[in-house]
């Protein structure tokens, strides 16, 4: 094995790479500091390095001496994230009175920097779940979130995030799902694509588009009976083409966020697919045919979905961002302690210029990427008006720029690091996602260059 | 924030025998700069109620900490004295061991198992020694540190950590203990061990037997 077991009496020595090889019995006999404590421009507080240190810890005991098997094999580790819930990051911004954490957004950036060193896509599934129970949170009655905040926070239920459709990825807004108004709620129908946790999770948030108004009962008569005499109108109440009342229309102002249970009739799921990477998820399509949705399921008001679903998407893309930057760590961490020890030509590659100058440009862009992800999730913390503008920036640039450090890290790994035995190719399957998915890095570009429009150019930039 | 291994364990013991309801409260302590505040915050991040940080400058040797403890208990009055059995810095071994002999407590060193019985005022421990496992029975108060296989330490959780913000760091100095933290020993020398050479093919048992008595000398 390449990285050597790290003996007592060396454990002075601050060692950059926790080697994959020591198990948890070794917790700490390796004295190491956490990627990003010093991480300039944000100060942490004492709080903030415990559960940076707490979730990198966590990583590297809990996660990444199995996360080659789990990656291989396909195997969602849902008790090992029920562990990981167990210390609250499950629910990291549920409050504390349904067992969440009630941490913010640089907490949370922080967390997920530090579970993705040991798994990135184990990781980046946890950012998705913490996700819709931001929307439960937010956005349901109260009875909702006393029904599911305490469980999603327990990981006793997982959740999902159904926006995109095979007919709709970028254009998110011409979402066709379908959601008909009956008595006491909705009907949906339709199909969404690429659902993270899709057949194992138990509760999903679906976007969908209101064909008319909620119906009272007497409505529902009165339109039964208007079908009868043959006046043709249909059973929709107000419909037509107007996005102002949430109803019908081709914009997204129909469109409407529900909570969907996983066992209702009529929700059915499609194989899982056979991804390059985050193979420890299960990926798949979420059909709904005729899903009778309680009125109490709808979250936030009708038509107000697709802002429901992009305001979700600015903490979502913060934190795949941080899962780019602690995959891009460890790479990086990897490709140190490999280039100080494999020698060629006499001296370890590690001593030529050309492997020093990489090194440094992965350390540059890791280091910038860090500081992005940082300054986004403050920034959505203080509710600042650029909040949408920073993560999206974040996103974009970090997840690029971190996916090409993991490259970097590959290539200087040599043949080796093109084979399953050493991790790197692992994090660059994993990462190689982060710039398509939560928004594609192009449609970043569209939401910077709008926002730079709408807020105050000269400001910003 | 990294703990010494050994001492975390004795947190977690710690912790145990308080959830066990065999003791009331867990007060973690330790000495030395502002630094050291950080990992008492870990110890009351894992669960600890308060925290003791007495606060030097001075490096500190293993006698002048156990002086240190010795003062502290004789005001706290604990049931317990759990510490690592060393730390991986100095590996020196000898803190709890001169600790239980200033207070004339009973100790009960390289635990890998604690039992305490509260109503009898004792405590049951297994120790493992070079040649097995070896269990004492002794009296309350008494020192006992711990061995790697005692228990496997908690993640702090993320409640906790937050929560341990809240709870209390009480600062002491060695003057306010009346101890002399005033260092003893001299380091003389600290020198590498020899480079390994490489070794000799011999032709005979003989001149095998010559080298090991007039270059080795080991017989």
């Amino acid at each position: 094995m390449l990285l050597q077991q790290v003996a007592r009496g060396c454990c002075q020595l601050k060692q950059l790479a926790a080697p994959a090889s020591l198990g948890s019995t070794w917790r700490h006999l390796t004295a190491h500091t956490y990627p990003g404590e010093l991480s300039g421009g944000i100060h942490l507080t004492e709080e903030q390095l415990g559960m940076q240190a707490l979730a990198h810890d966590f990583a590297r005991e809990q996660m990444l001496p199995h996360a080659a098997q789990w990656d291989e094999q396909k195997i969602f580790p849902v008790e090992v994230m029920r562990e990981a819930a167990k210390l609250g990051f499950a629910g990291l911004y549920v409050p504390e009175e349904y067992g969440g954490s009630g941490l913010g957004r640089l907490d949370g950036s922080l967390i997920f920097e530090g579970l993705s060193y040991g798994d990135i896509s184990t990781a980046a599934y946890l950012t998705i779940h913490n996700m819709v129970a931001y929307v439960v949170n937010k956005f349901g009655s109260q009875a909702l979130k006393e029904q599911h905040l305490p469980q999603l926070a327990s990981l006793d239920k997982l959740a999902s995030y159904c926006l995109t459709e095979p007919g709709s990825g970028s254009d998110a807004a011409s979402l066709a799902t379908a959601a008909v108004p009956v008595e006491g709620g909705w009907l949906l129908s339709g199909s969404k694509a690429f659902i993270s946790g899709a057949g194992a999770s138990d509760v999903y948030l679906v976007m969908a588009r209101c064909q008319g108004q909620m119906l009272s009962q007497q409505e529902v008569d009165a339109a039964a009976a208007e079908g009868a005499s043959g006046s043709g109108a249909g059973s929709t109440v107000g419909g037509g083409s107007s996005s102002t009342n949430g109803a019908g229309g081709s914009g997204s102002g129909a469109i409407t966020a529900f909570l969907v249970e996983k066992e209702w009739p009529g929700v059915s799921f499609g194989a899982s697919e056979r991804k390059m990477g985050w193979r420890s998820q299960p990926t798949g399509t979420v059909n709904l045919d005729k899903v009778f949705v309680p009125a109490a399921n709808m979250l936030g008001q009708q038509g107000s979905g697709f802002r429901i679903a992009m305001h979700a998407l600015d903490g979502g893309r913060i934190n795949i961002a941080a899962c780019s930057v602690g995959g891009a760590a460890y790479c990086l961490d990897y490709a140190w302690q490999y280039t100080s020890e494999r020698q060629q030509f006499g001296q370890p590659i590690g001593s030529f210029q050309a492997t020093q100058f990489k090194l440094a440009d992965m350390a540059t862009g890791l280091e910038a990427s860090r500081a992005m992800v940082r300054g986004a999730a403050v920034a959505l913390d203080e509710q600042s008006p650029r909040a949408t503008l920073a993560a999206a920036m974040a996103k974009r640039f970090a997840t690029d720029t971190c996916y090409n450090v993991a490259n970097d890290a590959l290539q200087l790994l040599g043949g080796y690091g093109y084979l399953m035995d050493h991790p790197v190719e692992r994090y660059c399957r994993d990462l190689r996602v982060h710039s398509i998915l939560e928004g594609t890095n192009e449609i970043m570009r569209l939401i910077i260059h709008r926002q730079l429009q709408r807020l105050d150019y000269h400001h910003l930039v | 924030m990294s703990m010494n291994p050994f001492c975390e364990i004795a947190v977690e013991e710690a912790l145990r025998l308080r959830e066990s309801k065999a003791v009331d409260e867990v007060v973690a302590v330790s000495l030395g700069p502002q630094q050291v505040q950080e990992t008492l915050r870990t110890a009351l991040a894992m669960g600890a109620d308060r925290a003791i940080h007495v606060s030097t400058e001075q490096q500190l040797e293993p006698l002048a900490v156990a002086k240190l403890l010795a003062a502290l208990a004789r005001r706290e009055q604990p049931l317990l004295c759990l510490l690592g059995k060393q730390a991986i810095d100095g590996d020196n071994n000898q803190t709890g061991q001169m600790l239980a002999g200033l207070l004339s407590w009973p100790q009960a060193t390289f635990a890998s198992k604690v039992e305490l019985d509260k109503a009898a005022s004792s405590a049951k421990v297994t120790r493992e020694v070079d040649g097995g496992l070896e269990t004492l029975s002794c009296q309350l108060p008494a020192v006992i540190t711990t061995d790697l296989r005692l228990n496997e330490p908690r993640y702090a959780t993320l409640p906790n950590i937050m929560k341990a913000k809240k709870k209390p760091i009480a600062k002491l100095t060695p003057q306010e203990l009346g101890v002399d933290v005033t260092q003893q020993l001299v380091t003389l020398q600290v020198e590498e061990p020899a480079q390994r050479k490489g070794g000799v093919v011999l032709g005979s048992v003989a001149e095998l037997v010559e080298k090991l008595h007039k270059e080795a000398k080991v017989i």
